[in-house]
């Protein structure tokens, strides 16, 4: 069973899934992160790999991404700083990040390396569930690796079916058919998520966009498993003087 | 002569398979976010553009909006200087002067259709940018633009073009603040308008089934050629036909109706900027790798880490750092011929037809024009050049090539003739 599923069968609610981005807001604060995150109540990391064209993203999440690359952050080398993270994290993380980059690293290749340093599964926002099928799935098995698509309040029930039926680990409700980091009408986010739960999907439920404090992350806990924050995350890093301080200060406001 | 249906198999030149590939090229990488548009748009832009009203509509603003067929012109002292026959397509005669009309009305037509309240669209140097703004006022329908702040500061004319058409023009703040982040601002907007906004893309770009649609709004071009060409030469098809390649509209355009026609060279033009290898380029199939960008997969300009590359080109309708799914098919497969022209030979292309022609054509097509120096002509080839664009809107760049250049060196150039 992977790292993810382990979480979803010991802890059934109020999940919380931390997404930063690689290398943001230094080279090498991405291991410090995590090791925060974890000391402080995180039960899952997202951490993204970033891109010059982040389409699904928001500009907090895309100037977060414009500073790791300035800072020199590239795949092969979060491999680099992701070599021994397992010596000091037990959370489950997976990789969330586009197409382009990966396909430069070579599909298989970033999965082999993946699966060796211990990372437990992928967002690709941008790879279609046509192509996953036809040419992606098998490597992703392969490897043991989860993988995790999207559904909106769009998304018809028949694609959600198919779209859990491919997921593994867990389902990502984007809680509008919105970029990242907007603000959401609960009322509506609710309706979304009852409906979704009421489907009796094969993976538990985390809900991303718009979750950013702790009355945000309540609501989306009251339908699903938990919910990923971001775009608020990363806003609390952007001008920190102390990460240390930063990352307490924020989990402690969505969890206490 | 045209085909409704889609082919299962891998694609043809003419049009995609079901999933949107031409050949290893296309398809449709877009978030969930974006799937029920793309999806809407997929399941209906046949049905709908093969309306009778669709097309009656359609033609009608190309004939008395537009003002088309554009002319066919047999670029006499052109022709001479390259001792073979040229003539030139003029779709720098169209409204708003240049092709990109063509697809703004096509798509902005089927997004009413479609219930679409709203129309978004991104522009590089604007073109597409006012021809998307022309149509909405003319459809009083809602109109906002995405443009690089950078190129809102380079194409100040297009900008007051566009809000004097009563379009709100958008600056793209993020990345490099150019046309790639004009389409990503766009792209972000329609993920957070789903319901009543219709994204026109300007070229043929961007997910299935935005290269198929587009390439069929801009066939006009080459479906007109034929019929231009049999009335002139008795004869439908030319011996080559020679476009420029940014995005690669106006080329999917010139090119479509003689992609099937084997014994028709097609001849694409990117531009090499200050050098194909200076590092300021944006020649795509010299430089880039297959990848994904806005939605599809396509020879992109990359960095070994695959991240997409700010290209240069002197002409901002060039300067985009891939190309169309169909032309990068074009061009894996050898069925078009690809060249490049640097931003001096564009200059001088410009000036040497406008000398011989009296036409000014924009920096984009200079670039084809510049390619008839590369290319090996018999005096009894028939070539067709697309002259997508006019020159007004380069004013600056060619007073700016005046300051460099000797006065009279044009007119020596031409004595040498």
């Amino acid at each position: 069973m992977s790292r993810i599923s382990q979480l979803f069968k010991k802890k059934k609610e109020r999940i919380l899934n931390i997404y930063f981005t690689a290398g943001f807001p230094e080279l090498d604060s991405t291991l410090t992160l995590m090791k925060l995150l974890q000391e402080n109540g995180a039960d899952m990391i997202e951490l993204g790999m970033p891109y010059s064209d982040p389409l699904a993203d928001g500009p907090v999440i895309q100037s977060s991404g414009s500073r790791a690359l300035c800072n020199g952050m590239t795949i092969a080398k979060l491999f680099e700083q992701l070599k021994d993270f397992r010596k000091e994290i037990d959370l489950p993380v997976v990789l969330m990040g586009y197409m382009n980059p990966i396909l430069q690293f070579g599909f298989e290749k970033f999965c082999a390396t993946c699966a060796v340093a211990g990372i437990d599964g992928l967002i690709l926002p941008d790879l279609p569930e046509h192509e996953y099928e036809l040419e992606y799935e098998a490597i992703l098995k392969k490897y043991g690796l989860d993988f995790i698509f999207l559904v909106t309040p769009e998304t018809s029930d028949a694609r959600i079916r198919r779209l859990d039926a491919f997921s593994n680990g867990f389902l990502y409700a984007v809680s509008s058919s919105s970029i990242t980091g907007k603000d959401k009408d609960f009322e509506e986010v609710d309706k979304y998520l009852s409906r979704l739960r009421s489907m009796n999907l094969k993976n538990p439920v985390l809900v991303g966009f718009g979750i950013k404090d702790r009355l945000s992350f309540q609501s989306a806990c009251r339908h699903a498993a938990g919910a990923i924050i971001g775009t608020a995350f990363i806003r609390a890093l952007e001008n920190s003087a102390s990460l240390k301080e930063s990352v307490k200060g924020f989990m402690d406001a969505v969890l206490k | 002569m045209i085909n409704r249906n889609i082919s299962l198999n891998r694609g043809s030149y003419k049009q995609p398979n079901i999933f949107g590939y031409y050949g290893n090229f296309g398809g449709a990488y877009v978030p969930e976010m974006l799937y029920r548009n793309v999806e809407e748009l997929r399941d209906q832009y046949l049905r709908i553009i093969y309306e009778d009203s669709f097309q009656q509509e359609f033609k009608a603003l190309l004939k008395d909006y537009v003002g088309r067929p554009s002319p066919l012109y047999h670029a006499k002292r052109l022709s001479e200087h390259y001792r073979t026959k040229i003539y030139l397509k003029r779709e720098d005669l169209n409204h708003t002067g240049a092709h990109k009309i063509n697809n703004a009305i096509g798509q902005v037509l089927l997004a009413l259709r479609l219930g679409k309240k709203r129309i978004i669209a991104e522009t590089g140097a604007g073109q597409h940018g006012v021809a998307t703004a022309t149509i909405c006022a003319l459809k009083g329908i809602e109109c906002v633009v995405y443009m690089g702040s950078k190129d809102i500061e380079r194409q100040a004319p297009n900008v007051a073009r566009m809000k004097m058409l009563g379009a709100e023009v958008v600056p793209a703040t993020s990345g490099s603040q150019t046309l790639k982040d004009a389409t990503n601002e766009a792209i972000r907007d329609w993920i957070n308008h789903p319901d009543n906004t219709h994204y026109v893309i300007g070229s043929v770009v961007g997910p299935h089934p935005y290269p198929d649609m587009v390439a069929r709004f801009q066939s006009v071009i080459s479906e007109e050629t034929r019929a231009q060409l049999k009335e002139q030469e008795g004869r439908e098809l030319p011996t080559k036909v020679i476009a420029c390649v940014g995005g690669g509209s106006n080329a999917a355009g010139a090119f479509y109706h003689f992609l099937d026609e084997e014994s028709v060279e097609l001849i694409a033009v990117e531009a090499a900027g200050l050098g194909v290898y200076s590092g300021h380029s944006a020649a795509t199939t010299r430089l880039g790798k297959t990848g994904v960008l806005h939605g599809s997969k396509s020879l992109v300009m990359q960095t070994e880490d695959g991240q997409v590359i700010e290209p240069h080109s002197i002409s901002a309708g060039m300067d985009y750092p891939g190309i169309g799914p169909l032309h990068a098919h074009l061009f894996e497969s050898g069925r078009a011929r690809f060249l490049s022209a640097t931003d001096q030979q564009a200059l001088d292309a410009a000036f040497e037809l406008t000398r011989l022609e009296g036409i000014i054509p924009a920096l984009e097509s200079a670039h084809a024009l510049a390619a008839l120096k590369e290319i090996r002509f018999n005096p009894k080839d028939i070539t067709v050049l697309c002259l997508s664009g006019r020159g007004d809107k380069d004013l600056d760049a060619f007073m700016k090539a005046f300051e460099v250049q000797p006065k009279n060196s044009y007119e020596q150039d031409q004595s040498v003739i």
